[in-house]
């Protein structure tokens, strides 16, 4: 058995029996990343140098027996969204292909307080606008289940990693999706927690309404130990919620009996894949069986939830990325004049993906269009609010596909990207509510690629969401198969 | 067309952005489609509906004006393209 290969909560047992220690619990991580990387490419930087220093201090902490929590000592990998101090930044962006962050954001603050070894930056979608991965300025991440497939988006260096075993656990950010989607393809778990339920400062902004930080990790146990190291309030985000922080993890151990799922019928719709709808329809019986009340309910606006969020979302990201203008930091172009320099320096910088969402948002916000687009997206956002506020008086969470389809094949959705946005149809509207959801695996295909089955719950009740995870891990095995590489 | 050539190069002036001919026909279809689908929205009527821009109860979230974080100056220069010294130097403005 390898170190590598194990989660949070087994090896925080053996760490703190000394069994083992975190300096060769990292070494046996980076020993891992450097056997599978060339052919993954789940990492853009690594922090060798780093992560064994903080490795040696978790083991002197761990050798003072002083109180700690979970993550003590545990290799960590970050999404190359999160600023991080001293290392670079990129966000998977030749305009940020030199950014060293002056500081740390608010959860890698959180995550180097409680110990946890940070032992990379991972791939992504440059500024997480993608489902596959393959819109990085730098690499396409492979899926670990099959090299020639998209380890899905935005975050899907981090899904790639945490199920390739190249870190214990990760750190991803979800837009309309980008947690969920990536940990579906990839067979793990991941979790978007409510909107404002962990800070976003220190996260490169792409659409700030709907960006949310969440843990992806090997089971929904580590989920939960993750969210608890990272959630609550932080005066540095004004969105962030000033509500206190349930114990997750001890609020696993209580039995979902009696509550209500509800299956809502535009998520099991023609087109999607048979065997995905099969597998998770499968799932929902496990669920019955263990006590859960299965319920039919309707979200009526769902088929308007992808052009309502590419209308926000493009236009908060027309707004976010204004920013990148070659003036203070990041890659600047020369050129004759001032407007020249931001132009080209904008043209060379960016990729052809986030141009295209910084078109799509610009004319949606421009004059004449605004009212068409944007504020018509708005009043849309409110009426899929509704239909959420609504299903959920008749039951406690929503069981949903995470993804209409498995992970499709490297190339095959870049030349239309209308086809690669509808990848996130049913992750969306979450965001759009700004409700917390969690994928987890329930299923192979016939090709031996993981499904997803999401869990949706009512704001700020992620503690039920991942009571439901557990009761449907425990009843089956699917989280424990591994992809061979 | 929900977009002509004419608004692609418009708003890519306005958003700092420039194209190449090719790249401008092929975003004007790939806009096109893209707007065309969005379209699906008409189809709500939305008439009594007031728009959500965000789904938090956002207030002002005043605090004093304090210096909180400590002086790091030169590794914020050191992400400058271009410095003098402590100053970071940018193309001329005033002509």
């Amino acid at each position: 058995m390898n170190l590598y290969s194990l989660t949070i909560h087994e090896l925080g047992e053996k760490l703190r029996r000394k069994e083992v220690s975190s300096t060769e619990l990292t070494e046996s991580v980076l020993k891992r990343i450097e056997d599978t990387d060339e052919r993954l490419h789940s990492y853009i930087t690594l922090c060798r140098e780093s992560a064994l220093a903080e490795a040696n201090t978790a083991d002197a902490r761990l050798r003072a027996n002083g109180p700690h929590g979970p993550l003590l000592g545990i290799p960590i990998a970050l999404k190359d969204i999160f600023v991080t101090q001293g290392i670079r930044t990129t966000c998977a962006s030749r305009i940020l292909d030199n950014f060293v962050p002056p500081y740390d954001g608010t959860v890698v603050k959180k995550l180097k307080q409680s110990g946890a070894v940070i032992v990379g930056k991972t791939n992504m979608d440059e500024f997480a606008m993608g489902s596959s991965t393959e819109n990085s300025s730098f690499a396409t991440t492979r899926n670990p289940w099959n090299t020639d497939c998209v380890p899905g988006g935005s975050s899907g260096g981090s899904a790639a990693a945490v199920a390739a075993d190249q870190c214990i656990a990760s750190l991803g950010t979800d837009t309309g999706g980008s947690i969920r989607q990536p940990s579906a393809c990839c067979g793990i778990v991941g979790l978007k927690p409510t909107y404002g339920r962990v800070s976003r400062f220190g996260v490169i902004a792409f659409a700030s309404s709907l960006d949310q930080v969440g843990p992806m990790t090997k089971d929904v146990t580590d989920c939960a130990l993750l969210l608890e190291a990272i959630a609550g309030f932080d005066p540095s985000d004004s969105t962030s919620l000033n509500v206190p922080v349930p114990s997750y993890a001890a609020d696993l151990k209580k039995a979902p009996k009696g509550l209500r799922v509800g299956i809502p019928r535009e998520y099991f719709i023609p087109g999607i894949q048979p065997e995905v709808d099969k597998s998770v329809r499968e799932a929902i019986q496990v669920l019955a069986k263990g006590g859960i009340e299965v319920v039919e309910i309707s979200l009526p606006h769902t088929e308007y939830a992808v052009p309502a969020y590419y209308i926000i979302a493009t236009a908060e990201a027309s707004s976010n990325l204004a920013r990148y203008d070659g003036m203070k930091y990041g890659y600047r172009h020369p050129a004759v004049d001032l407007t020249q320099t931001y132009t080209k320096t904008r043209e060379h910088g960016f990729g052809p993906e986030v141009k295209r969402r910084i078109m799509l948002g610009t004319y949606a916000l421009s004059s004449g269009y605004y009212e068409a687009y944007y504020l018509k997206a708005q009043k849309v956002r409110r009426l899929i609010k509704k239909d959420f506020d609504e299903a959920f008086q008749k039951c406690d969470v929503l069981v949903t596909p995470t993804a209409p389809t498995t992970a499709f094949k490297i190339g095959e959705k870049t030349a239309d990207p209308l086809q690669m946005y509808l990848s996130d149809i049913f992750t969306i509207s979450t965001n759009l509510a700004g409700l917390p959801a969690l994928s987890l695996p329930c299923g192979f295909d016939s090709r031996g690629l993981p499904i997803g089955m999401q869990i949706i719950g009512k704001p700020l009740d992620e503690s039920t969401i991942l009571q439901v995870a557990c009761a449907y891990e425990q009843a089956t095995d699917r989280h424990k198969k591994k992809p061979e590489l | 067309m929900a977009i002509t050539k004419q608004d692609v190069r418009h708003v890519a002036e306005l958003a700092r952005l420039e194209f190449t001919p090719e790249e401008e026909d092929r975003l004007t279809e790939q806009l096109d489609k893209i707007l065309r689908y969005m379209e699906k929205l008409n189809g709500l009527d939305t008439e009594a509906v007031e728009p959500l821009a965000h789904v938090g109860d956002i207030v002002n979230a005043f605090r004093e004006d304090r210096v909180t974080n400590q002086a790091a100056m030169e590794p914020l220069l050191a992400n400058a393209p271009d410095r003098e010294g402590n100053l970071i130097k940018v193309p001329k403005i005033i002509e």
